[in-house]
């Protein structure tokens, strides 16, 4: 809606000297005050508002952190402990800025499952969307990059496995590798370098917020009802004050949340290893990524198995980089020409069934792949030996406190120099693998069926205008205020 | 689809609730009776409990134990166990000063010559480690350097309550039984150099003494750690090792007895520390293990988080803060919207 008329007059002599210069407040007014905005947005439109909010609240903090930060192995670990301890209210810019991280994806999620619901991809709004991706990207490097600096143990190995999947790559895998860590392991060349980047990217995304934001001023907001303005007048307010005081609303909302975390549960959304100093030579029993990596994380670990000359790893670091990839190709896989997923019941389906998948995908995340879905299983004997040709044989006893006494009957009775030992072994049970396995499927099938479902499904009657949806929903109230058009 | 998207609401609450859960071999450690006074949204640390952990740690942990990101100056700060009203810069604080002086301690800058001296430390001062280096501290322990207790708390699963539980969930002393591996021998290597009527030469008995192992009888560990069988075994102590309900590990490899039923927990360094009456409280508290495992959690728990108590107090302003201007937005909103349909 950038062809919208400029209302702008200025109304002094400096105003009007600036204005045939640089036209700075007449850009301000008609993209910040009076840019015409569908009038039927509804809270999930506020997330927007909410994540230009986060990032300026992670540059804020982060910069001042930085100000007492300091990027070396011996030191960051204390270093940071120092902001908690004895900067004036580090601690309280320290658990923003972790904490900040967290409800920084948490809107940047439900941002990008209204774009999925409400169809914000299609056109004329790909660019606005591959945009977006790009931002997200930024986001999961720039987070990625900061949970190495405070120098803990899931800090060190969390990375460790990371840039390990660089790794995976064929060939020039190992170099790529090297390159990112800046020498054969991770140290304090690599703790440096990521600090530096750490610092850059925010400022990056800063631009691409730009760019989407240009984005989207050229084609407007889209709206519930997925059906473009027709009459600026009556089917849109001016974004101030009219959404400038909606958004503020619902970020004072998002604040009261993300306050809960900061001064009730502050280290709620961490893990309890990262306030152990980093230690190359221990490795937690459990390396798992910060919440908001885990469906990813997921489907990295959920193919177990090589195809043809692709090893495993490989296959994992594809499957994940392409769940990431599929994003930015969905505004071109999507065939239906209707956006609102209101008017698409079949699609409508399938879209909770991909936001069920992916928390799915999340809880696989946390979890031990090995752990059984529903429950641990029970577990039976194993007896380990070996005979007389050195071959190694094993026996299985399956029940209660008798399948133990039978078992160690049968060790006894064995010649010596068998080398027997009776071990527990889980029994076969549905695990977190195949779930994670199953739901990746789940999860790329989603934009598959986006193709096809488009070609073939009947839509819902889509209303005329925003104007018309607007009356039909508030007629029962409303009827005797608006006489008839 | 109702039930489709309330389906998907509630799988997004347990994701956060899995997220926050941790699995492990080990038992849970669930909090001292009571609970923590420093616990829920306007929870305080109870001040004297501090002061007597304080008494704990520097009495008994602190001599394997360092605890570098504190100073002693730390004890006098608000919130902190000897903090005083009447002395606001806690380097004047004379209690916090003497509290220091108790310990001497390796100047961290050299004199006038260029040397470092031994000297009391001063309340400006980082507590004092017990070992020079990880390799000194290593070396004195068996292998395994105790960690550092600055933000032990924060780096447990179960914070203050694991402490709590670790330090008086050792086995008692009845549940260990002694095993011979190896009976004690008696030979005389050279016998007698072949004249067994001349007593000078003869050499005297060499004695190997018996070799025991330590097995702990685990269906007499106490029941609250056993499941509901009754489990039968015995649990192999390597020499140097505890075993403890608590910590982190596996014992199946230890288990002498059906491996499914391995106790819970795993093996530690450090023996069981706090034996009744191992310091005398200065304010008259009787020391019970118990007493002492709450009062050193306590202090420690502080220290990992000396600005818990601010944060808490000044969440609850910000909090209000940000509800009143939220109603004060809603309305704003209500006024503003009033003439359109949307």
């Amino acid at each position: 809606m950038s062809g919208h008329e400029s209302s702008y007059e200025p109304t002094n002599a400096f105003t009007r000297w600036l204005d045939s210069r640089l036209p700075i407040i007449r850009f301000a007014q008609d993209h910040a005050m009076n840019f015409p905005t569908p009038k039927n947005l509804n809270y999930w439109w506020t997330f927007g508002g909410i994540l230009a909010v986060c990032l300026v609240v992670q540059i804020v903090t982060g910069v001042i952190l930085a100000m007492h930060y300091s990027p070396g192995v011996d030191t960051a670990f204390a270093s940071v402990e120092r902001i908690m301890r004895d900067v004036p209210y580090g601690w309280l810019l320290r658990y923003i800025h972790s904490n900040g991280a967290s409800m920084f994806f948490l809107a940047v999620y439900i941002h990008m499952f209204r774009g999925l619901y409400y169809g914000s991809y299609k056109a004329p709004r790909e660019v606005l969307w591959v945009l977006g991706c790009v931002i997200y990207l930024l986001m999961m490097a720039t987070a990625f990059l900061g949970y190495m600096l405070p120098w803990g143990q899931m800090s060190y190995h969390g990375s460790n496995v990371i840039t390990g999947l660089f790794g995976a790559i064929p060939i020039i895998g190992d170099t790529i590798h090297t390159w990112i860590m800046g020498g054969p392991s991770i140290g304090n060349q690599t703790l440096q370098r990521f600090f530096s980047l750490h610092y850059l990217l925010p400022f990056m995304i800063a631009a691409v917020v730009v760019l989407h934001v240009w984005a989207l001023h050229v084609p407007g907001n889209n709206n519930p009802t997925g059906v473009e303005v027709q009459d600026v007048e009556k089917e849109t307010v001016p974004f101030h004050p009219y959404y400038t005081v909606k958004d503020a609303f619902a970020i004072v909302l998002f604040f009261m949340m993300f306050a809960v975390f900061v001064f009730y549960a502050p280290n709620v959304l961490g893990h309890a290893d990262n306030y152990v100093q980093a230690n190359p030579l221990v490795t937690p029993s459990h390396i798992v990524p910060e919440w908001y990596f885990l469906p990813f994380y997921a489907i990295l670990r959920a193919i177990t198995f090589d195809v043809g000359p692709i090893p495993a790893k490989l296959l994992g670091v594809i499957f994940m980089f392409a769940a990431i990839a599929v994003l930015f190709l969905l505004p071109w896989m999507d065939t239906s020409k209707v956006k609102s997923m209101r008017y698409r019941p079949v699609a409508r389906q399938f879209f909770f069934g991909f936001v069920a998948t992916c928390l799915l995908l999340g809880w696989c995340g946390a979890s031990n792949p090995d752990d059984g879905v529903f429950g641990t299983p029970g577990k039976k004997l194993v007896v380990s030996y070996t005979d007389a040709g050195g071959a190694e044989i094993t026996s299985e006893y399956d029940g209660g406190g008798e399948a133990y006494l039978d078992a160690k009957k049968f060790v006894e009775s064995l010649p010596a120099g068998t080398n027997a030992s009776i071990s527990a072994v889980a029994k076969p049970t549905f695990q977190f693998r195949h779930l994670s396995l199953i739901l990746t499927f789940a999860y790329f099938g989603y934009f598959i069926l986006l193709f096809f479902v488009g070609l073939t499904e009947s839509s819902k009657a889509v209303p005329e205008s925003i104007h018309k949806s607007v009356l039909k929903r508030s007629k029962p109230s409303t009827a005797t205020a608006i006489p008839a058009e | 689809m109702k039930s489709l998207r309330l389906l998907t609401a509630g799988l997004a609450g347990l994701v956060f609730a899995a997220t926050a859960h941790a699995a492990g071999g080990a038992e849970h450690p669930h909090p001292p009776e009571g609970g923590w006074p420093f616990e829920g949204a306007i929870g305080k640390f109870d001040q004297a409990s501090l002061q007597r952990g304080y008494q704990v740690y520097h009495e008994i942990c602190s001599s394997c134990h360092s605890m570098k990101l504190l100073s002693y100056r730390n004890l006098g700060e608000p919130g902190g166990p000897f903090y005083d009203p009447a002395y606001p810069n806690p380097n004047m604080n004379p209690f916090v000063k003497a509290l220091a002086a108790q310990n001497e301690i390796l100047s961290p800058t050299p004199n006038d010559v260029g040397d470092y001296d031994f000297r009391p430390a001063t309340p400006a001062d980082r507590f004092r480690s017990p070992y020079a280096n990880v390799e000194a501290a290593r070396a004195a322990n068996g292998g395994a350097a105790p960690p550092d207790l600055s933000v032990i708390v924060k780096a447990r699963h179960g914070g203050a309550s694991y402490i709590y539980r670790l330090l008086t969930g050792f086995p008692p002393d009845d549940a260990y039984v002694q095993r011979l591996v190896t009976p004690e021998t008696i030979v005389t290597p050279y016998s007698d150099n072949g004249t067994p009527d001349d007593p000078s030469d003869d050499v005297a008995e060499v004695k190997t003494p018996a070799v025991y192992e330590t097995l702990l009888d685990v269906s007499k560990l106490p029941s609250e750690h056993g499941s509901s069988e009754h489990e039968e075994g015995f649990l192999k102590i390597n020499a140097g090792q505890h075993y403890n309900p608590y910590m982190a590990g596996d014992t199946t490899p230890n288990f002498e007895g059906d491996p499914r039923h391995a106790p819970p927990g795993g093996f530690l360094a450090m023996p069981p520390q706090l034996i009744e009456g191992r310091v005398e409280y200065t304010d008259g508290t009787k020391a019970t293990p118990e007493q002492m495992a709450y009062d050193v959690a306590q202090f420690l728990a502080w220290a990992s988080e000396p600005k818990q108590e601010h944060r808490k107090s000044l969440g609850l302003a910000v909090m209000v803060y940000l509800g009143l201007l939220a109603a004060l937005l809603w309305f704003s909103y209500k006024q503003i919207w009033r003439k359109v349909d949307h």
